[in-house]
């Protein structure tokens, strides 16, 4: 609560409820009027989402970096028997509230030009996504956050199969039971610990609280299954190698705002996961697997660079290189130190808004040639200096350069993967110069050299619309490449708190 | 009056189907319309009867139970039974069936459905089941110009008979060893003399077998993809209800009633029949291009799904059992409230393309069976998804975590093909148009869509609801 309001539950409902309103809109409103609604349709949810963004910035300007604790909880009975409606942030959830908020005013932005057929249902598809988006992350109800996690697969599904490209339909099944199949196997913990909290708690006391269920000193055999199961879920999510072959399908027959969305925010809510129940739930489990996570970690990073470098298509090259960016988070998260924990936030919300900002920039220009083969391109530099800059200072956030924010979570978290083992560091650290070698190659084949296709002479430069949106993605990258702290200070106490309660509980023994 | 006020239900609905069919019989075709209503009053009266005389005891020496399991269980059946009604009007008339003698045989097959959630022996089980099943085979071949109709009624008939065969050997299994067919003395004898032998056991699975084969569930399904697309579409509608609930309602009063100190027997075959129908019916919808054989193969997956939960045992089971059975009827009867709406000019179209691109054509229809599909695949924000949570919950009590990993991995391939007609519908291009529906239907899908939206109702519904549930399932204890 904040003064009293439900702070969280009115940013993460307001766009549903836009959603319907523009649902009933449409179905009262008579055959004449539908157009209308259909113009108005973007407008209404731009004035939501920046809405939204509003509050969540008030919630972050109010949030108290001190306190390590949930903040500005909520409690109210939902479906009974210790399952309830439990909403509250903390320092690693409450960034990424608003890098949702953050994101979504720019892909309906975006969708408004790129976007040719039934806007109107585009963008309610955009608004309930936001809703569950928001949803996950300030969930304190273990039910509530599979509800919202898993939800997000249907606006997604129907995203990607109805104004997707060409192979949308097999993308969008390959998204939906890929992500399923990992899911179920978190619900099945799920009930597990439902039912183990009731026994340890007494009958009628079970609970689906996060915070309670933190508390619980789980058996050592018990944790392993259920770090198994949440792991499968969030891997798939994340997606870690060898379970990401769903993501450049889905990313590449996506629209772009739904890529944007895709690897902005729900690959966060994978490393979201592993931070809000693997690591405090299981943490011997959580150390028991670690070499494992890192070991696969460094393959995604090492392996997906390489294949990323063979890409022909743009948006395929740019999701390989997420799949190896989520790598570093994995890493990083597993290191189970400040710096790794840390750097891995960090790298999620950089790597929100550059590789968002990545899809934004091939987005421009697909909608301008309706290609996204690399050999299409070449020389645009030449007709697109304004588009070239921008470009640069992405490909060089990808990269990780100094100065910009890629650099600050990659190198944190290679600092916390060092003290654990200087190998998984190293082979992170070829990463890094791999992700320059495909990084700059894209980079080189599309914008510099000769013009050689003659249909790119006449290509316009970025119009106001597009450096609307790449103005703030771009403000952010280097403001956070230069003062890093506007993140850490905020995540400190929430990460120092998460230290303190496993170390303390990996020195307590467990029950095998 | 004493006992009779426990049947206040059944001797409504029998008094009104004797004197339903004397007015058509009397009034002709002219009375059809008025039929219909008073049996949906009827059909309603029956429903809650129990619940508001709230009369909790047994009749005719213990044969037959009132509780609040059965008041609970025959509210759902009334309003299930209802509603099949009422979407079959529009259909009947289309299809110039429109004979009064439906809403008699549905008012029959809802009394025997009565019986047998109240049975409290033997003898009353097996009445129960007989009066419901025939009265079932001639609705499923109430289009009788129909070769598939006809098929359909046979096939449910002589299949149907078989497994009655099944179930009177083994209740003759059952009496000839324990020397009694009421349900409490069977429990005490059982009791009393602790081991209860092969006989029992052999003439329990009998039992059980027979029973399975009217919830359909695997391996005594064969006869459910045939049945559902065979007979008219609003009888499939309520077989996949109604039906269902009724017989899970008696398998439960037997396993949970008379032979409850028995359950490491029947638990192994309950699990059996769970795994079995799951794995059944998640795999064998998969190649369907019927939307009525794709819901057959559903109905024999959720029925492996609520298995789950009556295997966990206890009040935890029986309570999973009947949240997950409402939100599935709900569901159900907003689906073919949906289905029923796929008529063209040309008349009704069952195939999944048809459906294609209805999203462009029809949005609300559209949005209704998404909802719908999303829920029956037990993906959140819809109350699907709470259904398998509480049906699943109970398991882990027993110790049947395996259980239910197949379960959730079957939901996980069942998600398939409900995800192929939501992709038909949005992905793909247009198909079909359909003719406007009528406000009965339009109401009944617009209503189940609100049901299952939960974030509309779980606030304040989900807690007193759950409390009624649990209320009911104790009273079985």
């Amino acid at each position: 609560m904040f003064n009293g309001v439900p702070i969280l539950s009115i940013i993460t409902f307001i766009p549903l409820l836009a959603a319907a309103f523009l649902m009933l809109m449409s179905r009262l409103s008579r055959s004449d009027g539908k157009s209308q609604i259909e113009q108005n349709a973007p407008r209404v949810a731009l004035i939501t989402t920046i809405a939204v963004f509003i509050l969540s910035l008030i919630l972050v300007i109010n949030f108290d970096n001190a306190e390590a604790g949930f903040q500005f909880t909520e409690e109210f009975a939902w479906l009974g028997a210790g399952i309830k409606y439990r909403m509250g942030v903390d320092g690693i959830s409450v960034l990424f509230v608003l890098l949702t908020a953050f994101l979504t005013p720019l892909c309906i932005i975006a969708s408004q030009a790129s976007i040719k057929t039934r806007m109107l249902e585009y963008m309610v598809a955009f608004l309930v996504l936001e809703t569950l988006m928001i949803g996950t992350f300030c969930a304190l109800d273990m039910v509530l956050f599979y509800v919202f996690f898993e939800a997000v697969l249907i606006p997604m599904f129907i995203i990607i199969g109805v104004w997707g490209g060409k192979d949308r339909v097999y993308a969008a099944y390959k998204f939906f039971l890929y992500t399923l199949l990992g899911s179920v196997l978190m619900l099945a913990a799920m009930l597990w610990l439902y039912y183990y909290s009731g026994q340890v708690l007494g009958e009628g006391n079970a609970t689906t609280d996060i915070r309670q269920l933190s508390q619980l000193n789980i058996p050592l055999g018990a944790q392993t299954w259920l770090w198994l199961a949440f792991f499968a879920s969030f891997a798939v999510k994340m997606p870690m190698w060898p379970v990401h072959t769903w993501l450049p399908d889905a990313h590449v027959q996506a629209p772009t705002a739904g890529s944007v969305i895709l690897a902005g925010i729900l690959l966060k809510l994978g490393g979201y996961g592993l931070l809000r129940f693997s690591i405090p739930m299981f943490p011997h489990a959580s150390v028991q697997f670690g070499p494992l996570v890192f070991w696969l970690s460094v393959i995604a990073i090492i392996y997906t660079s390489l294949v990323a470098y063979r890409q022909t298509d743009m948006k395929k090259l740019i999701a390989y290189s997420s799949v190896a960016h989520m790598g570093f988070v994995t890493m990083g998260i597993f290191a189970l130190n400040v710096q790794g924990l840390q750097g891995s936030i960090f790298q999620m919300i950089s790597h929100g808004i550059v590789s968002g900002a990545l899809f934004f920039a091939v987005g421009v220009i697909y909608d301008r040639m309706h290609t996204r083969e690399i050999a299409f391109y070449g020389g645009i530099v030449k007709t697109m200096p304004i588009f070239a800059a921008v470009f640069m200072l992405f490909t060089m956030a990808n990269v990780g350069l100094p100065g910009t924010s890629g650099f600050i979570g990659e190198i944190l978290t290679m600092v916390g993967a060092y003290q654990v083992n200087p190998w998984i560091a190293f082979g992170a650290a070829f990463g890094m110069i791999l992700s320059a070698v495909y990084a700059l190659h894209l980079y080189r084949e599309v914008i510099f050299g000769e013009v050689t296709n003659e249909k790119l002479i006449g290509i316009p430069d970025m119009n106001m619309r597009e450096i609307i949106i790449m103005a703030p993605l771009v403000i952010m990258t280097i403001l956070l490449g230069v003062y890093p702290s506007l993140v850490t200070d905020i995540t400190g106490a929430s990460v120092d708190a998460l230290l303190a309660d496993v170390t303390q509980k990996l020195d307590m023994s467990v029950g095998q | 009056m004493g006992q009779f006020t426990f049947l206040f239900g059944e001797i409504v609905l029998a008094v009104s189907a004797l004197v339903l069919l004397m007015v058509g019989a009397f009034g002709g075709s002219k009375s059809t319309s008025f039929i219909r209503y008073a049996s949906i009053v009827a059909l309603l009266i029956f429903g809650f009867a129990g619940v508001f005389l709230n009369a909790q005891g047994s009749s005719f020496d213990g044969a037959f139970l009132s509780d609040k399991f059965s008041h609970y269980v025959k509210a759902l059946i009334g309003i299930a039974a209802a509603s099949a009604l009422w979407f079959s009007r529009d259909y009947f008339k289309r299809e110039r069936l429109d004979q009064f003698e439906y809403s008699i045989l549905m008012l029959f097959a809802v009394l025997g459905m009565g019986v047998m959630v109240s049975a409290g022996n033997l003898l009353t089980l097996y009445i129960g089941i007989e009066m419901q099943s025939l009265a079932l085979y001639v609705m499923a071949a109430f289009n009788r110009d129909s070769l598939r109709a006809s098929e359909a009624g046979l096939k449910y008939f002589v299949l149907g008979a078989l497994s009655s065969g099944m179930l009177l050997y083994g209740t003759s299994l059952i009496y000839g060893f324990t020397g009694t067919l009421d349900f409490a003395e069977i429990a005490m004898h059982l009791e009393q003399t602790g081991n209860p032998g092969a006989g029992i056991i052999a003439g329990l699975v009998f039992l059980l077998s027979g029973l399975a084969f009217k919830i359909s569930a695997a391996p005594f399904h064969m006869w459910t993809p045939d049945v559902y697309e065979g007979s008219p579409t609003p009888v499939t509608g309520f077989f996949a209800g109604a039906p269902k609930l009724a017989a899970l309602a008696l398998i439960t009063r037997v396993i949970m009633g008379p032979f409850e100190g028995m359950e490491a027997a029947w638990q192994q075959v309950i699990i059996v029949l769970a795994v079995l129908s799951m794995v059944i019916g998640a795999v064998g919808a998969l190649t369907q291009t019927n939307i009525k054989r794709l819901m057959a193969y559903s109905s024999i997956a959720n029925m492996g799904y609520a298995l789950v939960a009556l295997a966990a045992g206890g009040a935890g089971g029986v309570t999973g059992m009947l949240i997950f059975m409402s939100i599935y009827l709900i569901t159900v009867i907003g689906a073919f409230a949906c289905i029923l709406q796929m008529r063209t000019r040309d008349g009704m179209v069952e195939q999944i393309s048809d459906l294609g691109g209805l999203s462009h054509s029809n949005m609300p229809l559209a949005s209704f069976i998404t909802m719908m599909m999303f829920s029956l695949a037990g993906i959140p924000f819809f109350m699907g998804f709470f259904g398998k949570w509480y049906a699943f919950a109970p398991a882990f009590n027993s110790g049947l975590a395996w259980l239910v990993v197949i379960a959730l991995i079957a939901s996980v391939v069942g998600a398939f093909y409900y995800l192929r007609i939501i992709k038909t519908i949005w992905f793909d291009e247009q198909a079909q148009s359909f003719v406007k529906a009528p406000v009965s239907l339009s109401f009944l899908s617009s209503a189940a869509g609100l049901l299952i939206f939960p974030i509309l109702l779980l606030p304040f519904v989900a807690a007193p609801a759950r409390n009624v549930i649990e209320a009911a399932a104790s009273s079985l204890f």
